[in-house]
């Protein structure tokens, strides 16, 4: 059971849980906020004022990221013989006709997320703009899918609300109107 | 030993969303093509247990586990950055496949290719620390 996919009817609640865990440890749930602390450490209030904040204060938050990255690593590694994401027929088509072969036989696109794939310098291009979007937009929206998605609207606030409309607004832009200009022919 | 217990949180989350394939990049795209239930299952069941168990702290005026009174902040009243900055990431959220949680998740999962977009984040962050004071929020 466990080495199968898991539903959504228990991640779901799942997820719910560990967020009530960490509002019960006196911190919420944002995978974000992490961003800002990793450029602290870095020494970007060198820089920037913004980030001269009291890392020591947010350090917390960072033993959830070492978790995450452990979690990742049991979960590929021992609890998932059988790493292709069976989605729907449909997408599978689409995304063979934007030239990803591997769509319905592997976790992630090897055509961008393998060492082969890096080769290219597009690839490279196409990781590294994702991630500057992803790194300004939940910075400038101040949270994410975990801060605004699962804590904010469960805690029933408009803000989030609309930053959830606009992360739909985003993802439906790009999948639909940016990915034939960047995947197609 | 406090520290302990937010990297056990940390281990959960991250078997659970890799295992429930919500750190796949073709998950989050089947969900923009809306050709699957998947997704919305996940978040949409995480928000009906999330509300009633925010609800329930929040009446219950209960301590936190280490007997610190519990006080969930509301968020900052505004319309532009959230609009802006939720727009912008959505971007970046298909086009990557992965959000924040998921960057590391994957990261132990050893896809290698995942730390240019963990860099691209890190570099965004910091630009966005840049350019703030002109931003409209």
């Amino acid at each position: 059971m466990i080495y199968q996919p898991w539903p959504w009817y228990v991640a779901g609640p799942l997820i719910a849980f560990l967020m009530a865990i960490l509002i019960l440890m006196g911190k919420k749930f944002g995978m974000s906020s992490n961003l800002e602390t990793f450029c602290s450490i870095g020494g970007a209030g060198k820089f920037v004022d913004y980030f001269k904040t009291d890392v020591k204060s947010k350090r917390w938050n960072l033993f959830v990221v070492l978790g995450s990255v452990i979690g990742g690593f049991i979960a590929a590694h021992y609890l998932t013989p059988n790493d292709a994401v069976d989605i729907a027929p449909k997408t599978v088509e689409k995304l063979q006709g934007l030239g990803f072969e591997s769509a319905g036989t592997a976790y992630l696109p090897t055509e961008l997320f393998s060492m082969e794939a890096l080769t290219e310098p597009k690839v490279w291009i196409i990781l590294l703009v994702a991630g500057i979007l992803v790194g300004f937009g939940t910075r400038y929206a101040s949270g994410c899918t975990s801060g605004h998605a699962i804590s904010g609207l469960s805690n029933l606030q408009k803000p989030s609300l609309i930053a959830v409309i606009g992360f739909f607004i985003g993802g439906l832009v790009m999948v639909h109107l940016l990915y034939p200009l960047i995947f197609g022919a | 030993m406090k520290n302990m217990y937010f990297m056990i949180v940390g281990t959960i989350l991250g078997i659970t969303l890799y295992k429930s394939e919500a750190a796949s990049w073709f998950r989050i795209y089947e969900m923009f093509q809306f050709d699957s239930f998947h997704m919305y299952g996940i978040i949409g069941s995480a928000l009906v247990v999330g509300i009633i168990l925010v609800q329930v702290i929040k009446r219950s005026k209960v301590k936190s586990f280490f007997g610190e009174p519990i006080k969930i902040e509301d968020k900052e009243k505004s319309f532009t950055r959230y609009i802006a900055g939720g727009t912008l990431f959505g971007l970046g959220w298909a086009l990557a496949g992965a959000c924040p949680g998921p960057m590391y998740i994957l990261a132990g999962a050893g896809y290698w290719p995942i730390f240019v977009v963990i860099f691209g984040a890190l570099l965004g962050a910091f630009l966005y620390g840049v350019l703030s004071p002109k931003l409209p929020h």
